[in-house]
């Protein structure tokens, strides 16, 4: 009996629609990312040499901005600095990791940073950093 | 005459290489976009009520005025010399039991001195080696 010759199987993914695949991609992340622009008040950070990256992440900063006029802002509020304990404290007691990051105008006054350090030990939120760019 | 019938044109822009452009495209991006990260000098505060009596000898004050003028000890510094002079007290500083300096420098600042004066003192003082930093009330 004559067996009949298998038919060579011809596999291929068809790859024609590869370039609409990846442009939906480009696209789609495109459209879609977001750029977190600026949530608090227009600073421009003093530089310095010893600046370090945090290694903290995202979830684990809190930022406190205080601008050249002396405004305080916190999670986008306008706040007194001696506000600023009655709102870390309950982050703080939800994320012992927290850490604060003061993003203070170069030609901000002490006085500012001060009261806002103050309101932070009374808080116990004890871990900050000073927000700085590169030298 | 017999008009021949007119044959349709058939044109067309080559996409087999349209994946990689498309490509390129996404690597190009990939790589030139940055993430703004958030850095910056770390700093532990002192626990409220935490203080604690130290030998004067023990500390340099380093004081900033509010016009800028930073004074090491008494003694006038300009404000581009403040990591060589304290560099040199590191220096003679004993160190601890981790071989940390055991000098304490304590900032104080005037409350109308400018934030970005302060940051560059205390810029310099870290990069003098200094480990032990305060960082005072500022006073009128």
């Amino acid at each position: 009996m004559k067996i009949a010759k298998k038919s060579e199987l011809h596999v291929s993914i068809p790859t024609s629609s590869m370039p609409d695949i990846v442009f939906m991609l480009i696209i789609f992340f495109m459209v879609s990312s977001v750029f977190k622009q600026y949530d608090g008040l227009p600073v421009k950070v003093p530089s310095a040499v010893v600046t370090k990256k945090m290694e903290q992440g995202k979830r684990d900063i809190c930022y406190v901005w205080a601008d050249r006029k002396s405004r305080v802002m916190i999670e986008d509020q306008l706040v007194t600095p001696q506000v600023i304990s009655e709102i870390v404290y309950p982050k703080l007691v939800e994320n012992p990791r927290l850490v604060i990051a003061l993003k203070v105008d170069q030609e901000g006054e002490m006085n500012v940073v001060n009261d806002i350090q103050v309101a932070l030990r009374n808080a116990s939120a004890l871990r900050i950093v000073y927000a700085t760019r590169f030298k | 005459m017999i008009v021949g019938e007119r044959r349709a044109r058939v044109a067309e822009i080559p996409t087999a290489s349209m994946a990689d452009i498309a490509f390129l495209l996404l690597i190009f991006f990939l790589v030139t976009t940055t993430i703004d990260s958030d850095k910056g000098i770390a700093l532990t505060l002192p626990a409220m009520g935490e203080d604690f009596q130290v030998k004067s000898q023990m500390i340099t004050n380093i004081l900033i005025n509010d016009a800028g003028q930073v004074l090491i000890d008494d003694a006038a510094v300009g404000q581009g010399q403040v990591r060589e002079a304290v560099s040199q007290i590191v220096q003679q500083s004993p160190l601890d039991e981790k071989g940390n300096p055991r000098q304490i420098f304590s900032i104080l600042t005037g409350k109308a001195t400018r934030y970005g004066i302060f940051i560059d003192v205390l810029d310099q003082v870290k990069q003098a080696g200094a480990t032990k930093i305060s960082i005072a009330e500022p006073r009128e």
